[in-house]
């Protein structure tokens, strides 16, 4: 009994790589939102932190307690999928009220697409 | 049986939902399973006042399966993206996809994939459904890219919603 209370070096190395490549990918998320200048190019690398950042750590937590408690203990993946309905709806209406302002100070960004029928530019 | 479950695939993924958090299939959990189950969906009914009709599980296996390998390509390209941000800034731009897709919840699925999917955020929708406003973080060939964009994940939709 005492042999399941640990993980075989294997599923150690495993799961530590999967933490740390999910770590990797929420730290370059962090990076490209400090670096990137424009607003609409930093909306995208926090998604990097949402998708495989959190996929990895959840796949991880997934692997060590499965093998741990000797059962499928699958409830980490539902993680993934609330976050995947959810974050679309904030980064949604940030895209939107950017859009919105830099149009009332006339900045560079394509006309409103409804307007006409016409593409824009 | 209609008016029990407004929204059975609702109901079902409500039902699986409380069962995987708890981790258990015990009488009092699979009660309160089912409460939420046969509950959530009659409380939101009004405020969903269109149903939605999906078809294809076929298909819809296939577009999850193709929305993860995108999520996990499109990440890589991000990622590479960020990093090399000092020499070669990424070339952002925004797009004007036409749409054929009307379907209001296929619309909103659509709207998910491309927010989820890194390099790309849904923008702006054009009051007659038409025309999407899709900003995307590293454009090679705007041509290309709408063409891809349609067959990968607009076509699947149709099928799915329409």
């Amino acid at each position: 009994m005492t042999e399941t209370l640990a993980l075989p070096f294997w599923l150690e190395l495993v799961t530590a790589a999967l933490l740390l490549i999910g770590s990797l990918f929420a730290l370059i998320g962090a990076v490209g939102l400090l670096r990137l200048k424009d607003y609409f190019q930093r909306m995208h690398p926090p998604a990097l932190a949402s998708t495989l950042g959190a996929w990895c750590v959840a796949l991880a937590s997934i692997i060590y307690f499965s093998w741990l408690k000797e059962a499928p203990i699958l409830h980490a993946w539902l993680i993934p999928i609330l976050l995947s309905i959810t974050v679309p709806v904030t980064t949604l209406l940030l895209a939107r009220a950017a859009l919105f302002r830099k149009r009332m100070s006339k900045e560079a960004v394509p006309e409103e697409v409804s307007s006409g029928g016409d593409r824009g530019h | 049986m209609n008016r029990l479950f407004p929204a059975p695939l609702l109901s079902v993924s409500l039902f699986g939902l409380w069962l995987l958090l708890n981790l258990s299939v015990s009488a009092g959990n699979l009660l309160l399973a089912a409460l939420l189950g046969i509950l959530a969906p009659l409380l939101m009914a009004p405020l969903r006042p269109q149903h939605a009709h999906v078809r294809r599980p076929l298909v819809i296996a296939k577009l999850i399966g193709r929305v993860g390998l995108d999520v996990i390509v499109s990440n890589l390209l991000v990622a590479r993206g960020v990093l090399r941000a000092g020499k070669q800034p990424p070339r952002s731009a925004f797009v004007h996809i036409p749409l054929a897709l009307r379907d209001a919840h296929g619309l909103a699925a659509l709207s998910m994939i491309t927010t989820v999917v890194p390099g790309t955020v849904w923008s702006e929708l054009a009051l007659d459904r038409s025309v999407l406003l899709l900003h995307v973080f590293d454009l090679e060939d705007e041509a290309a890219f709408i063409e891809h964009f349609k067959a990968t994940y607009e076509r699947p939709l149709m099928e799915i919603f329409q």
